[in-house]
Protein backbone atom coordinates (compact mmCIF):
# COMPACT_ATOMS: atom_id res chain seq x y z
CA UNK A 1 0.00 0.00 0.00
CA UNK A 2 2.94 2.65 0.73
CA UNK A 3 4.83 1.56 -2.17
CA UNK A 4 1.78 2.28 -4.40
CA UNK A 5 1.16 5.08 -2.47
CA UNK A 6 4.71 6.67 -3.21
CA UNK A 7 4.42 5.84 -7.16
CA UNK A 8 1.14 7.32 -8.05
CA UNK A 9 2.23 10.15 -5.84
CA UNK A 10 5.09 10.19 -8.14
CA UNK A 11 3.18 10.03 -11.45
CA UNK A 12 0.44 12.11 -11.11
CA UNK A 13 0.19 14.31 -7.75
CA UNK A 14 3.50 15.62 -8.12
CA UNK A 15 4.58 14.90 -11.85
CA UNK A 16 8.04 15.65 -11.95
CA UNK A 17 7.41 18.00 -15.15
CA UNK A 18 4.13 19.55 -14.69
CA UNK A 19 4.08 20.24 -11.38
CA UNK A 20 7.63 20.68 -10.10
CA UNK A 21 9.22 21.79 -13.52
CA UNK A 22 12.22 19.61 -13.23
CA UNK A 23 13.32 18.55 -16.30
CA UNK A 24 11.82 21.19 -18.47
CA UNK A 25 14.70 21.82 -20.79
CA UNK A 26 14.59 18.41 -22.63
CA UNK A 27 10.61 18.59 -21.89
CA UNK A 28 10.72 21.33 -24.22
CA UNK A 29 13.35 21.11 -26.47
CA UNK A 30 12.69 16.71 -27.59
CA UNK A 31 8.83 16.59 -27.68
CA UNK A 32 8.79 17.88 -31.47
CA UNK A 33 7.84 14.27 -32.69
CA UNK A 34 6.22 11.66 -30.95
CA UNK A 35 8.63 8.91 -31.41
CA UNK A 36 11.49 10.84 -30.29
CA UNK A 37 9.67 12.07 -27.03
CA UNK A 38 9.05 8.17 -26.08
CA UNK A 39 12.33 6.94 -26.84
CA UNK A 40 13.76 10.18 -24.76
CA UNK A 41 11.16 8.56 -21.74
CA UNK A 42 12.27 5.23 -21.43
CA UNK A 43 15.84 6.06 -22.10
CA UNK A 44 15.39 8.54 -18.88
CA UNK A 45 13.43 5.98 -16.71
CA UNK A 46 16.16 3.02 -17.25
CA UNK A 47 18.67 5.76 -16.36
CA UNK A 48 17.13 7.10 -13.37
CA UNK A 49 16.23 3.17 -12.16
CA UNK A 50 19.70 2.74 -12.40
CA UNK A 51 21.11 5.71 -11.12
CA UNK A 52 19.20 4.96 -7.92
CA UNK A 53 20.30 1.38 -7.75
CA UNK A 54 23.91 2.80 -7.75
CA UNK A 55 23.84 5.91 -5.91
CA UNK A 56 21.32 4.63 -2.73
CA UNK A 57 24.31 1.81 -1.58
CA UNK A 58 27.03 4.28 -2.30
CA UNK A 59 25.25 6.98 0.16
CA UNK A 60 24.31 4.55 3.00
CA UNK A 61 27.01 2.15 2.74
CA UNK A 62 30.22 4.25 2.13
CA UNK A 63 29.39 8.06 2.34
CA UNK A 64 27.47 7.82 5.74
CA UNK A 65 29.59 5.48 7.73
CA UNK A 66 32.62 7.43 6.83
CA UNK A 67 30.92 11.10 7.32
CA UNK A 68 31.11 12.68 4.16
CA UNK A 69 27.87 13.28 3.15
CA UNK A 70 28.49 16.49 2.05
CA UNK A 71 30.47 14.94 -1.04
CA UNK A 72 27.02 13.56 -2.34
CA UNK A 73 26.58 16.02 -5.23
CA UNK A 74 29.91 15.85 -6.19
CA UNK A 75 30.06 11.81 -6.14
CA UNK A 76 26.63 11.19 -7.83
CA UNK A 77 26.98 13.37 -10.85
CA UNK A 78 30.24 11.32 -11.31
CA UNK A 79 28.58 8.04 -10.56
CA UNK A 80 25.62 8.86 -12.69
CA UNK A 81 28.13 9.87 -15.93
CA UNK A 82 30.15 7.15 -15.60
CA UNK A 83 27.05 5.16 -15.31
CA UNK A 84 25.50 6.40 -18.76
CA UNK A 85 28.82 6.10 -20.70
CA UNK A 86 29.02 2.13 -19.50
CA UNK A 87 25.63 1.49 -20.22
CA UNK A 88 26.24 3.18 -23.61
CA UNK A 89 29.32 1.01 -24.29
CA UNK A 90 27.33 -2.33 -22.99
CA UNK A 91 24.52 -1.55 -25.36
CA UNK A 92 26.69 -0.87 -28.46
CA UNK A 93 28.29 -3.92 -27.91
CA UNK A 94 25.48 -6.68 -26.96
CA UNK A 95 22.13 -5.47 -27.67
CA UNK A 96 22.27 -3.01 -30.73
CA UNK A 97 18.92 -3.33 -31.12
CA UNK A 98 18.41 -1.58 -28.11
CA UNK A 99 21.30 0.78 -28.62
CA UNK A 100 19.74 2.00 -31.97
CA UNK A 101 16.81 2.70 -30.08
CA UNK A 102 17.57 4.64 -27.44
CA UNK A 103 21.37 5.42 -27.50
CA UNK A 104 21.67 8.60 -29.12
CA UNK A 105 19.78 9.68 -26.25
CA UNK A 106 21.97 8.40 -23.90
CA UNK A 107 24.70 11.25 -23.65
CA UNK A 108 21.64 13.93 -23.33
CA UNK A 109 20.49 12.43 -20.35
CA UNK A 110 23.31 12.62 -17.74
CA UNK A 111 22.76 16.58 -17.54
CA UNK A 112 18.99 15.33 -16.94
CA UNK A 113 17.96 17.47 -13.68
CA UNK A 114 14.82 14.75 -13.18
CA UNK A 115 17.89 12.03 -12.77
CA UNK A 116 20.24 13.70 -10.40
CA UNK A 117 16.69 14.86 -8.07
CA UNK A 118 15.34 11.96 -7.99
CA UNK A 119 18.67 10.50 -6.28
CA UNK A 120 18.59 13.25 -4.14
CA UNK A 121 15.20 13.10 -2.88
CA UNK A 122 15.94 9.56 -2.02
CA UNK A 123 17.80 10.47 0.27
CA UNK A 124 16.46 13.50 1.84
CA UNK A 125 13.18 11.82 2.35
CA UNK A 126 15.33 8.80 4.10
CA UNK A 127 13.65 6.12 1.87
CA UNK A 128 14.42 2.38 1.86
CA UNK A 129 16.08 0.89 -1.05
CA UNK A 130 12.65 -0.60 -2.27
CA UNK A 131 11.32 2.52 -1.87
CA UNK A 132 13.51 4.19 -3.52
CA UNK A 133 14.00 2.11 -6.56
CA UNK A 134 9.48 2.43 -6.65
CA UNK A 135 9.65 6.08 -6.20
CA UNK A 136 12.41 6.06 -9.14
CA UNK A 137 10.37 4.43 -11.35
CA UNK A 138 7.58 6.53 -10.57
CA UNK A 139 9.17 9.37 -11.60
CA UNK A 140 10.31 8.32 -14.48
CA UNK A 141 7.06 7.25 -15.99
CA UNK A 142 5.45 10.60 -14.55
CA UNK A 143 8.05 12.28 -17.21
CA UNK A 144 7.23 10.05 -19.78
CA UNK A 145 3.56 10.92 -19.68
CA UNK A 146 4.20 14.19 -19.87
CA UNK A 147 5.96 14.23 -22.78
CA UNK A 148 3.89 11.98 -24.56
CA UNK A 149 1.60 14.21 -23.67
CA UNK A 150 3.08 17.16 -24.95
CA UNK A 151 3.89 15.77 -28.02
CA UNK A 152 0.41 14.69 -28.55
CA UNK A 153 -0.59 18.57 -28.02
CA UNK A 154 2.12 19.97 -30.07
CA UNK A 155 1.18 18.28 -33.32
CA UNK A 156 -2.75 19.88 -33.04
CA UNK A 157 -0.71 23.01 -32.37
CA UNK A 158 1.21 22.81 -35.81
CA UNK A 159 -2.69 22.74 -37.40
CA UNK A 160 -3.68 25.59 -35.17
CA UNK A 161 -4.49 29.39 -35.83
CA UNK A 162 -1.99 30.53 -33.34
CA UNK A 163 -1.73 34.55 -32.71
CA UNK A 164 1.67 35.94 -34.07
CA UNK A 165 3.73 36.53 -30.47
CA UNK A 166 2.41 33.24 -29.35
CA UNK A 167 3.90 31.00 -31.69
CA UNK A 168 6.97 28.98 -31.14
CA UNK A 169 7.39 28.51 -27.18
CA UNK A 170 5.00 30.74 -25.90
CA UNK A 171 1.94 28.73 -26.80
CA UNK A 172 4.31 25.58 -25.33
CA UNK A 173 4.59 26.86 -22.07
CA UNK A 174 0.75 28.30 -22.20
CA UNK A 175 -0.62 24.50 -23.30
CA UNK A 176 1.68 22.95 -20.61
CA UNK A 177 0.05 25.34 -17.65
CA UNK A 178 -3.03 24.15 -18.88
CA UNK A 179 -2.20 20.45 -18.63
CA UNK A 180 -0.51 21.58 -15.44
CA UNK A 181 -4.56 22.87 -14.54
CA UNK A 182 -5.68 19.36 -15.67
CA UNK A 183 -3.07 17.36 -13.15
CA UNK A 184 -3.83 19.53 -10.12
CA UNK A 185 -7.06 17.78 -10.39
CA UNK A 186 -5.37 14.55 -9.01
CA UNK A 187 -4.16 16.50 -5.72
CA UNK A 188 -7.22 14.92 -4.16
CA UNK A 189 -6.50 11.69 -4.98
CA UNK A 190 -4.30 11.13 -1.84
CA UNK A 191 -5.15 11.80 1.23
CA UNK B 1 37.12 47.76 -21.39
CA UNK B 2 34.43 48.75 -24.40
CA UNK B 3 34.68 45.10 -25.30
CA UNK B 4 33.69 43.93 -21.65
CA UNK B 5 30.93 46.03 -21.32
CA UNK B 6 29.64 44.64 -24.61
CA UNK B 7 29.91 40.80 -23.14
CA UNK B 8 28.37 42.21 -20.43
CA UNK B 9 25.69 43.48 -21.97
CA UNK B 10 24.91 40.55 -24.26
CA UNK B 11 23.80 38.37 -20.73
CA UNK B 12 21.69 40.76 -19.63
CA UNK B 13 19.74 41.73 -22.62
CA UNK B 14 20.66 40.21 -26.07
CA UNK B 15 21.50 36.79 -25.29
CA UNK B 16 19.64 36.21 -22.22
CA UNK B 17 19.88 32.72 -20.98
CA UNK B 18 16.21 32.76 -19.78
CA UNK B 19 14.41 34.29 -22.35
CA UNK B 20 16.82 34.13 -25.92
CA UNK B 21 19.33 31.02 -25.24
CA UNK B 22 15.82 29.67 -23.26
CA UNK B 23 18.06 27.39 -21.03
CA UNK B 24 18.33 26.77 -17.25
CA UNK B 25 14.72 26.93 -16.94
CA UNK B 26 13.67 24.44 -14.56
CA UNK B 27 15.03 26.15 -11.11
CA UNK B 28 13.53 29.60 -13.42
CA UNK B 29 10.23 28.35 -13.09
CA UNK B 30 10.13 26.38 -9.80
CA UNK B 31 11.30 28.80 -7.63
CA UNK B 32 9.91 31.65 -8.14
CA UNK B 33 6.60 31.88 -6.42
CA UNK B 34 8.00 34.37 -3.87
CA UNK B 35 10.51 37.47 -4.56
CA UNK B 36 12.86 36.16 -1.98
CA UNK B 37 13.86 32.88 -3.17
CA UNK B 38 14.29 34.32 -6.81
CA UNK B 39 16.63 36.31 -5.62
CA UNK B 40 18.27 33.70 -3.04
CA UNK B 41 18.18 31.54 -6.55
CA UNK B 42 19.59 33.99 -8.33
CA UNK B 43 22.53 34.91 -6.70
CA UNK B 44 23.99 31.13 -5.97
CA UNK B 45 23.48 30.89 -9.32
CA UNK B 46 25.53 33.97 -10.19
CA UNK B 47 27.99 33.01 -7.56
CA UNK B 48 28.77 29.49 -9.08
CA UNK B 49 28.65 30.43 -12.46
CA UNK B 50 31.47 33.54 -11.82
CA UNK B 51 33.62 31.16 -9.64
CA UNK B 52 33.50 28.19 -12.31
CA UNK B 53 34.33 30.78 -14.96
CA UNK B 54 37.21 32.06 -13.32
CA UNK B 55 38.75 29.05 -12.86
CA UNK B 56 38.49 27.12 -15.81
CA UNK B 57 39.32 30.20 -17.65
CA UNK B 58 42.59 30.03 -15.60
CA UNK B 59 43.16 26.59 -15.93
CA UNK B 60 41.96 26.38 -20.05
CA UNK B 61 45.49 25.76 -21.24
CA UNK B 62 45.89 23.33 -18.20
CA UNK B 63 43.26 21.08 -18.84
CA UNK B 64 43.09 18.82 -21.63
CA UNK B 65 40.84 18.64 -24.22
CA UNK B 66 39.78 14.70 -24.16
CA UNK B 67 38.49 14.91 -20.47
CA UNK B 68 36.79 19.00 -20.30
CA UNK B 69 33.98 17.47 -19.69
CA UNK B 70 34.41 15.76 -16.54
CA UNK B 71 36.87 18.19 -15.13
CA UNK B 72 34.58 21.29 -15.69
CA UNK B 73 31.58 19.55 -14.02
CA UNK B 74 33.52 18.56 -11.13
CA UNK B 75 34.63 21.99 -10.92
CA UNK B 76 30.85 23.58 -11.06
CA UNK B 77 29.89 20.39 -8.66
CA UNK B 78 32.16 21.79 -6.00
CA UNK B 79 31.23 25.12 -6.18
CA UNK B 80 27.58 24.08 -5.93
CA UNK B 81 28.36 22.60 -2.65
CA UNK B 82 29.89 25.26 -1.38
CA UNK B 83 26.66 27.43 -2.45
CA UNK B 84 24.32 24.46 -0.97
CA UNK B 85 26.38 24.19 2.44
CA UNK B 86 26.42 28.19 3.05
CA UNK B 87 23.18 28.16 2.45
CA UNK B 88 21.64 25.84 4.73
CA UNK B 89 24.04 27.04 7.37
CA UNK B 90 23.59 30.31 7.53
CA UNK B 91 19.61 30.80 5.78
CA UNK B 92 18.05 27.56 6.34
CA UNK B 93 14.23 28.71 5.83
CA UNK B 94 15.48 29.88 2.30
CA UNK B 95 17.23 26.67 1.55
CA UNK B 96 14.53 24.93 2.84
CA UNK B 97 11.87 26.22 0.58
CA UNK B 98 14.29 25.96 -2.48
CA UNK B 99 14.95 22.40 -1.57
CA UNK B 100 16.46 19.84 -4.62
CA UNK B 101 16.94 22.93 -6.79
CA UNK B 102 19.91 24.21 -5.26
CA UNK B 103 22.42 21.21 -5.65
CA UNK B 104 20.50 20.93 -8.77
CA UNK B 105 22.76 24.02 -10.31
CA UNK B 106 25.18 21.54 -10.76
CA UNK B 107 23.18 20.60 -13.93
CA UNK B 108 21.83 23.91 -14.58
CA UNK B 109 22.53 24.10 -18.56
CA UNK B 110 23.52 27.60 -18.27
CA UNK B 111 26.56 27.26 -16.57
CA UNK B 112 27.65 24.19 -18.69
CA UNK B 113 26.89 25.87 -21.58
CA UNK B 114 28.92 29.35 -21.03
CA UNK B 115 31.82 27.23 -19.31
CA UNK B 116 31.95 25.35 -22.49
CA UNK B 117 31.28 28.34 -25.31
CA UNK B 118 32.72 30.82 -23.66
CA UNK B 119 35.67 30.51 -20.18
CA UNK B 120 37.17 27.50 -21.87
CA UNK B 121 38.11 29.76 -24.54
CA UNK B 122 38.77 33.44 -23.32
CA UNK B 123 41.12 34.77 -20.85
CA UNK B 124 40.26 35.91 -17.21
CA UNK B 125 38.43 39.32 -17.42
CA UNK B 126 36.01 38.49 -20.30
CA UNK B 127 34.87 35.52 -18.87
CA UNK B 128 34.43 37.33 -15.63
CA UNK B 129 32.00 40.14 -17.20
CA UNK B 130 30.60 37.45 -19.19
CA UNK B 131 29.50 35.47 -15.85
CA UNK B 132 28.47 38.51 -14.14
CA UNK B 133 26.41 39.42 -17.10
CA UNK B 134 24.50 36.06 -17.59
CA UNK B 135 23.79 35.97 -14.14
CA UNK B 136 22.43 39.11 -13.74
CA UNK B 137 20.95 38.64 -16.74
CA UNK B 138 19.53 35.16 -15.01
CA UNK B 139 18.48 37.16 -11.67
CA UNK B 140 16.51 39.77 -13.12
CA UNK B 141 14.06 37.59 -15.21
CA UNK B 142 13.99 35.28 -12.32
CA UNK B 143 12.69 38.43 -9.95
CA UNK B 144 10.81 39.99 -12.83
CA UNK B 145 8.15 36.45 -12.85
CA UNK B 146 8.12 36.23 -9.07
CA UNK B 147 6.86 39.61 -8.12
CA UNK B 148 4.25 39.38 -11.16
CA UNK B 149 3.61 35.89 -9.43
CA UNK B 150 4.15 37.03 -5.89
CA UNK B 151 1.96 40.25 -6.27
CA UNK B 152 -1.31 38.61 -8.13
CA UNK B 153 -0.91 35.31 -6.34
CA UNK B 154 -0.69 36.46 -2.89
CA UNK B 155 -0.49 40.25 -3.02
CA UNK B 156 3.15 40.60 -1.21
CA UNK B 157 6.61 41.44 -2.30
CA UNK B 158 9.01 39.56 -0.43
CA UNK B 159 7.19 38.91 2.23
CA UNK B 160 5.58 42.66 2.69
CA UNK B 161 1.90 43.53 1.78
CA UNK B 162 1.86 45.53 -1.25
CA UNK B 163 -1.77 45.25 -2.82
CA UNK B 164 -4.67 46.80 -0.37
CA UNK B 165 -6.09 44.54 2.20
CA UNK B 166 -9.42 44.23 0.30
CA UNK B 167 -7.03 42.38 -2.69
CA UNK B 168 -8.18 39.22 -2.72
CA UNK B 169 -5.35 36.94 -4.02
CA UNK B 170 -5.49 34.65 -7.55
CA UNK B 171 -3.52 31.98 -5.83
CA UNK B 172 -3.71 30.11 -9.06
CA UNK B 173 -0.47 32.20 -10.22
CA UNK B 174 1.54 30.79 -7.19
CA UNK B 175 0.64 27.51 -8.19
CA UNK B 176 2.55 25.54 -10.74
CA UNK B 177 0.68 26.11 -13.62
CA UNK B 178 0.64 29.56 -12.85
CA UNK B 179 4.48 29.72 -13.31
CA UNK B 180 4.22 28.49 -17.00
CA UNK B 181 1.76 30.90 -18.11
CA UNK B 182 3.60 33.78 -16.64
CA UNK B 183 6.89 32.28 -18.02
CA UNK B 184 5.23 31.95 -21.39
CA UNK B 185 3.76 35.33 -21.51
CA UNK B 186 7.07 36.48 -20.71
CA UNK B 187 8.71 34.83 -23.72
CA UNK B 188 5.98 36.78 -25.55
CA UNK B 189 6.21 40.00 -24.22
CA UNK B 190 10.09 39.46 -25.33
CA UNK B 191 9.34 38.79 -29.13
CA UNK B 192 6.96 41.20 -29.20
CA UNK B 193 9.59 43.76 -27.96
CA UNK B 194 12.28 42.78 -30.23
CA UNK B 195 9.96 42.40 -33.60
CA UNK B 196 9.10 46.66 -32.46
CA UNK B 197 12.84 47.48 -32.06
CA UNK B 198 13.39 45.67 -35.54
CA UNK B 199 10.28 47.82 -37.27
CA UNK B 200 11.35 50.88 -35.72
CA UNK B 201 15.13 50.29 -36.83
CA UNK B 202 13.56 49.75 -40.68
CA UNK B 203 11.81 53.20 -40.00
CA UNK B 204 14.51 55.13 -39.18
CA UNK B 205 16.66 53.92 -42.24
CA UNK B 206 13.92 54.26 -44.67
CA UNK B 207 13.13 57.94 -43.21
Amino acid sequence: MDLMKILLIAILVNNIVLMRFIALCSYIGMTSDLGQSVGMGFAVTFVTVLATAATWPIYNFVLLPLNLTFLKILVFILVIASLVQLVEFYLKKNIPGLYAAMGIYLPLITTNCAILAVTFENIDNHYSFIQSIVYAIGVSLGYLLAMILLAGVRDRIKTSPVPKFLQGTPILFIASSLLGVAFMGFSGLIK
Amino acid sequence: MKNLWKVFKQGIIFENPLLMLMIGLCSALAVTSNVSNGIGMGLAMTFVLLFSEIFISLFRKAIPNSVRLPIFIIIIAAFTTMVDLVMKAYFPELSKSMGVFIPLIVVNCIIMGRVEAFASKQKIMPAIFDSLGMGLGYTWVLVGIAAFREILGNGTVAGIQVMPQSYQPILFFILPPGGFLVFGLFISLNIWLKDRMKKSAAAKENA
